[in-house]
């Protein structure tokens, strides 16, 4: 796929270690998508992982070659060109739940109210998540660097003796 | 909107569970949470009726903003007439059994009669049904959640269930939801133990809408926002818990010591915060494993700890050795402080054991210090306590009393009458610190003047979360007052009393109010809730709430001459800090708080508050 052309695309980057497990990133996707706070309903689930003392949040990566759209039989899912998303089509998805299967992460789900699979659309562009992390656990940030942040803690830590002795 | 405007009754002694509109005149009169379930149960139960009779009822119960992206609104109550106490009680709990009731599309839950056995309530969304809970009865709150989870193969239901020490009748026991938060005084969680309910098991699916979603959304961005700058919510709480008091309240010389004899404690850095943080040497790690959030709060208080694995009360036993819900300040005070022990991990083992099997730490760690109290004059013996060498500061005493009253056993059984009968049994009611039977929380008040009034004046008995003047006479919210003197206090009591009642019948934890005043709530609540909601509404909400609850109790029993402190805190001088020299000045504060509150000399609200207040 020809990406070169396009705006520079973002990421969802999750830093579980920021997380604390408060739910406002489910709160904010239910409400953009379903209208209501309704973290049963929400694309991106923080899980609690008590007896370690770890939250961590987790959604749809949006792969490039993703198996939920290839396995889709009836092309329901497709690539919003402006974001790099795969999107659902409510108008033609047939709720076969083959893509559940297909995607290696669960991050794509079946919602028995709708008859229709839910997933992550980084909603067009400004994902309600990231802008309702109270700690910067979820952030929407340049997907070609995506590991800056964690790349410049280390480097910072990184032995300077080397020099020091040169 | 933000109200379900349903509530769901469940009559255990029928087996029946039948869904009622909610009584909106009475939610703009009364609000929700604490307020409205108040309402509710005085207008249902006989104020003298015995707490753990079938004729008491328990209620849990959401606010309006509970299951919003508000901050904290996550928060539930347990409304009902206090085993400990014999008053109302009202506890309150975060974690995400609140929200989980709301979005099931319920405000609240009236639970009436006596089961004929043990049973759980099990809520999907509108289906409710009363299940057999035989194979929980008799197991802990930790593996009733799980197991509930298992059975009905659904990891995403939320629990709130009572341990076996509520089984048992222990006088203090909790409701606990999530593993470690938990409606925790008062007794709550014998009454629903005395009714044969071992838990509430819910998952919602439904959604909570509100009034006005863009005001909405601009009015708890806004909350949000003065959270995350002020130094308490947006730094302190979430860095060191509530624990950072810990040396801060020892400093100002109102830290309560071995049973409230000395207000100071030599070992109060080995307990504190500080100490939750630093890097042991054996294994180079902490206590504290990370701070964790309740439901949709942005402040992130909870400590998640794990105890030292080499530590002698975990030693082959692996279910301690995980993270769990570690030490809050009442928590480490009253495990610590009050009984003169200082070993941190020992002290977070006793705390998951209050956790697993659902009492109260608070009443629990007060009780053993008056306990160790009654054993160094000799008033008890190890004949009493089954061999326990029960001094001051003796660490493993205080964490096999945890065991044992976790089990309703041995000289636990006795712990778990609290303070109050325990000292009266064995003949001396004067070593009970406590007010109403309800013991003290954290602070001393010879050394912090007008929480001795918010004590003495609580409604569910000695308490820190009915009136928090600490925040003013201590860390200078909204402004600082002299704690030494009793000039002012009665009315910052009662403007505090209002002003919580509000707060926490609107769904929100009281914590927020570290940083928010009544005027940042009130744009949330307008925004979410039918009716106009203004600071002066919520304010006369609050104070009609306070006086619903001064009826009941009076109407059970209570008179004035139950408005007191112990003794000890009234006579004895405090021995060292700040404070040396000083004893509680209740009578300087007590008349005028009264007269503050338009009620008689003798305590009564006057007629004209009554009809002020539109009782």
């Amino acid at each position: 796929m020809n990406t070169g052309k396009r705006l520079m695309q973002k990421s969802l980057h999750i830093d579980p270690g920021k997380c604390t497990g408060c739910l406002q990133c489910e709160m904010a996707c239910s409400l953009d998508n379903e209208g209501a706070f309704n973290p049963a309903k929400s694309r991106i689930k923080v899980f609690d992982f008590h007896a370690e003392g770890r939250f961590v949040p987790y959604t749809c990566t949006q792969c490039a070659e993703a198996w939920c759209m290839k396995a889709c039989p009836v092309d329901a899912i497709s690539v919003d060109t402006l974001t790099g998303a795969k999107v659902v089509s409510d108008a033609l998805c047939v709720g076969c739940k083959v893509c559940t299967i297909a995607c290696p992460f669960g991050t794509i789900n079946y919602n028995q109210t709708t008859g229709k699979v839910l997933k992550c659309d980084l909603c067009g562009g400004d994902p309600e998540c990231a802008k309702a992390c109270p700690t910067s656990a979820i952030t929407f940030i340049d997907a070609d660097w995506t590991g800056l942040e964690r790349m410049r803690d280390w480097a910072s830590k990184t032995d300077s003796g080397t020099r020091a002795e040169a | 909107m933000a109200w379900a405007r349903k509530l769901l009754r469940v009559d255990l002694t029928k087996g029946t569970c039948t869904s009622e509109p909610l009584n909106m005149d009475w939610a703009q009169r009364y609000l929700g949470q604490r307020g409205l379930a108040t309402k509710y149960l005085t207008e249902e139960i006989d104020p003298k009726v015995d707490p753990l009779s079938p004729d008491n009822k328990l209620i849990m119960t959401t606010g309006p903003l509970t299951g919003t992206c508000a901050s904290t609104a996550g928060r539930y109550s347990v409304v009902t007439k206090g085993a400990l106490t014999g008053a109302i009680a009202c506890s309150n709990s975060g974690g995400f059994f609140g929200n989980e009731m709301k979005n099931a599309g319920w405000d609240m839950i009236i639970f009436e009669g006596k089961s004929a056995k043990p049973v759980y309530l099990f809520v999907q969304d509108d289906k409710a049904e009363l299940l057999d809970a035989g194979e929980f009865w008799g197991t802990s709150v930790w593996d009733t959640e799980e197991n509930i989870k298992k059975k009905h193969q659904d990891p995403m239901i939320r629990v709130a269930s009572i341990g076996v020490s509520g089984e048992k009748g222990v006088k203090f026991a909790c409701v606990v939801n999530d593993m470690h938060r938990a409606a925790g005084r008062s007794g709550v969680g014998t009454v629903m133990g005395s009714k044969n309910l071992k838990a509430v098991a819910i998952r919602g699916t439904l959604g909570v809408k509100v009034k006005d979603i863009g005001a909405f959304m601009t009015a708890t961005a806004n909350g949000k926002a003065i959270l995350a700058e002020n130094a308490v919510t947006g730094q302190g709480l979430p860095t060191y818990g509530t624990q950072v008091l810990m040396n801060v309240i020892n400093e100002v010389g109102a830290l309560p010591t071995r049973n409230h004899r000395d207000v100071q404690f030599e070992g109060a850095g080995d307990i504190s915060a500080e100490k939750m943080h630093e890097k042991r040497a054996s294994d180079g790690k902490s206590n504290l494993i990370t701070n964790g959030a309740c439901f949709g709060c942005t402040i992130a208080c909870g400590r998640i700890s794990q105890i030292e694995r080499t530590h002698y009360t975990v030693v082959d036993r692996p279910q301690y050795q995980k993270a769990s819900g570690g030490l809050e300040y009442e928590a480490a005070w009253a495990l610590g402080a009050a009984t003169g022990v200082d070993d941190i991990d020992a002290l977070t083992f006793a705390n998951f054991i209050c956790n697993e099997q659902g009492y109260d730490p608070i009443t629990f760690g007060a009780t053993v210090g008056a306990a160790m109290e009654l054993f160094e004059t000799g008033a008890i013996t190890t004949k009493e306590t089954g061999g326990i060498e029960l001094k001051f500061g003796n660490t493993k005493a205080l964490t096999e009393l945890a065991e044992q009253t976790g089990r309703g056993e041995g000289f636990g059984a006795e712990i778990g009458l609290g303070s109050k009968r325990l000292c009266e049994k064995y003949g001396h009611p004067e070593m009970s610190m406590s007010v109403k039977g309800q013991e003290f929380p954290a602070y001393d008040s010879r050394g912090i003047q007008g929480m001795g009034l918010a004590y003495a004046t609580s409604n569910r008995g000695a308490c820190h979360l009915r009136g928090y003047t600490v925040a003013s006479e201590i860390l200078g919210i909204p402004e600082k007052t002299d704690p030494l003197a009793t000039e002012g206090k009665a009315g910052l009591v009662k403007a505090f009393q209002d002003a919580t009642a509000a707060f926490d019948s609107a769904g929100l934890c009281i914590f927020t109010s570290f940083a928010w005043t009544l005027e940042d709530v009130a744009p949330q609540l307008d925004s979410a809730c039918e009716g106009e909601w203004s600071v002066e509404k919520l304010l006369e909400v609050g104070e009609r709430i306070w006086n619903l609850e001064r009826q009941f109790n009076l109407a059970a029993g209570f008179t004035g001459k139950d408005d007191n402190l112990p003794a000890r805190l009234l006579k004895d001088a405090a021995k060292s800090g700040p404070a040396e020299g000083k004893v509680n000045g209740l009578g300087e504060m007590l008349p005028e708080y009264y007269q503050l509150r338009g009620w008689t000399t003798e305590g009564v609200p006057s007629n004209q508050t009554v009809e002020r207040l539109g009782l």
